[in-house]
């Protein structure tokens, strides 16, 4: 699905990512963890294009998508969650949600036509009703985004995501900073969209949520990958050991 | 002689009703600090000025003042598609200057500081706007039209990813959408607007020099903004109406018009910073930047 290869990114004189490959298998979850500084969010925004690598290639299905636009490499079928929030705070969830599902809101004709198809109107109100219901956030459908709680906030960027037509989600720490209990909910969430056949790379930052969850895990140190393989691999490999404990 | 001088104000009104409602489009909703609008006005009215003392009909020199400075607006929007915040204000501020540099310069189309006199009076289909009540009239059916449009806009689709942008422009990119034709659009419409508010006044005053689209011209029209609201159609057409008419009672008390037009500026700048101190979200803004 996608691939990266012989990635190297500097800011500087730090070398935030140093000449890293690997593969991402369709139909699978997959964790990148190392520890903090080690590269996971500067590789996120090197393939959604937000930072351009000094040297390597991303392919996405066969594609190259090293030197697109972000916009490009988002309707190529990326969609992400950043690790910040980036809700769009004046709006309501409704609104927030329908930007990811309309993708005809930016024709300037759209502004004269009085009445929107209803079909294609119905169908997006029938995703999001859907979308907020599998969150249970229905109820917050009209409230404004700068209003919810932060676990909520991250919620709705998640559905966001998820919602944004796309073939390969890239989710950068979901459930840092969420309640137990809404981890798992977002646990169960995500390991029913791979059920339905979806792609996820996830970074994360606790280690038995990531091992819990993925069917890969890629681990980095300095911009590095030092271990690739299984969670049952990962967990006893003296390598990933040492990088976290020497951290 | 009130009631002539009153009908004088109500345009005004309107005017700097176009005027901020234009810029509400660019600032309020789609987050961009446009110093640039006062520029807009500026080519507008010059090119309506120059169109009909060259002889064409009014509707033509209105909307190539509109047209005219949409251009301009596309133009703004791509060396300052990459900036944000203060350095999208100073870089539009450096395009208010330089407009307002060849207005005063190229004297062989300008005429520079000596101004175009002698522009003539709208009309259309063979009526003559020559009294200032058929002007007033004028003035409100075009300030009504722009607001609806511009309301239209912004409460379409098209302008809920506007309104995104301004939240966060980074996530609507990452939702896969064009946000520089989207600022290019929003420049342009709030540009087109303030064009046909430049046309609207030099047509009213039947004079124009480059004095009339300084900086200083651009503060009312950034304190009915800010005041009104960011964001807020309504509360931007109120303040224009309350910020045109609040310093009137100065000159009624007995203050000579040679105070009253420089308090006019103070009482602006003054309540500008009151409320951004006070009241920053204005009288009917609900938005919150961050
Ligand atoms: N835009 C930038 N400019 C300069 N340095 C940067 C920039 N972005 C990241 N870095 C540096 O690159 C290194 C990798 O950062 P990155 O954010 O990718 O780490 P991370 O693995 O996501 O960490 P965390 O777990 O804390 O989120 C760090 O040393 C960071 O300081
Ligand atoms: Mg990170």
């Amino acid at each position: 699905m996608l691939k990266i290869e012989d990635l190297n990114k500097f800011f500087g004189g730090i070398k935030a990512v140093d000449g890293c490959s690997f593969e991402i298998k369709e139909k699978t979850i997959t964790a990148l963890i190392g520890p903090n500084g080690s590269g996971k969010t500067t590789i996120f925004n090197l393939i959604s294009g937000i930072l351009r690598p000094d040297s390597g290639k991303i392919m996405l299905g066969g594609k190259d998508i090293t030197d697109k636009s972000i916009e490009d490499i988002s309707n190529l079928g990326i969609s992400r969650l950043f690790q910040q929030t980036r809700l769009f705070n004046n709006l309501t969830v409704r609104e927030n949600l329908l930007l990811a599902l309309d993708n005809e809101d930016t024709k300037f004709w759209s502004v004269f036509v009085l009445r929107a198809s209803a079909d294609k109107k119905n169908k997006f109100e029938k995703k999001i009703q859907e979308m907020l219901e599998l969150v249970g956030l229905e109820e917050f459908a009209d409230k404004l985004a700068r209003d919810l709680s932060y676990g909520q906030k991250r919620l709705i960027e998640l559905s966001r995501a998820i919602l944004n037509p796309h073939n390969f989600l890239m989710l950068d720490e979901p459930v840092s900073g969420v309640a137990p209990r809404l981890r798992e909910k977002i646990k169960e969430i995500l390991i029913g969209l791979k059920e339905k056949g979806e792609t996820i790379l996830l970074i994360e930052h606790d280690m038995n949520f990531a091992f819990k969850i993925s069917d890969d895990v890629i681990v980095l140190e300095k911009g590095r990958v030092i271990a690739e393989g299984k969670p049952d691999e990962i967990k006893n490999n003296p390598r990933v050991l040492e990088a976290y404990l020497g951290n | 002689m009130i009631s002539a001088y009153f009908i004088h104000l109500l345009i005004l009104v309107g005017i700097y009703a176009i005027l901020a409602v234009a810029l509400q489009l660019a600032m309020g909703f789609t987050g961009l600090l446009n110093l640039g609008h006062i520029a807009f006005y500026c080519v507008g009215a010059y090119i309506s000025a120059l169109l009909a003392l060259a002889g064409w009909p009014f509707w033509f020199c209105f909307l190539s003042a509109g047209i005219g400075a949409m251009l301009f607006g596309f133009l703004l929007a791509i060396p300052t598609n990459k900036l944000k915040g203060d350095y999208l204000a100073l870089a539009t501020l450096g395009f208010s200057f330089v407009i307002y540099a060849v207005a005063l310069n190229w004297t062989g189309l300008t005429r520079g500081p000596l101004g175009l006199p002698g522009i003539p009076k709208p009309s259309l289909f063979g009526f003559v706007f020559s009294n200032n009540l058929s002007f007033l009239i004028l003035t409100f059916i075009i300030a009504l039209t722009s607001y609806f449009i511009i309301k239209q806009i912004a409460s379409s689709p098209f302008g809920k990813v506007l309104e995104a942008i301004r939240d966060n422009e980074l996530a609507v990119r990452v939702l896969g959408k064009n946000t520089f034709k989207m600022k290019s659009y929003a420049l342009g419409i709030s540009a087109f607007f303030a064009g046909i508010a430049g046309s609207l006044y030099a047509h009213y005053i039947t004079f124009i020099d480059p004095s009339s689209f300084t900086l200083l011209q651009l503060i009312p029209v950034i304190a009915i903004v800010i005041i009104g609201g960011l964001a807020s159609l309504r509360g931007t057409v109120i303040a224009a109406v309350v910020l045109v008419l609040l310093p009137e009672p100065l000159r009624f008390i007995g203050f000579p018009s040679s105070i009253v037009g420089p308090a006019r500026q103070m009482i602006y700048a003054l309540l500008l910073i009151l409320i951004l101190i006070y009241k920053p979200k204005g009288f009917y803004g609900k938005i919150e930047l961050e």
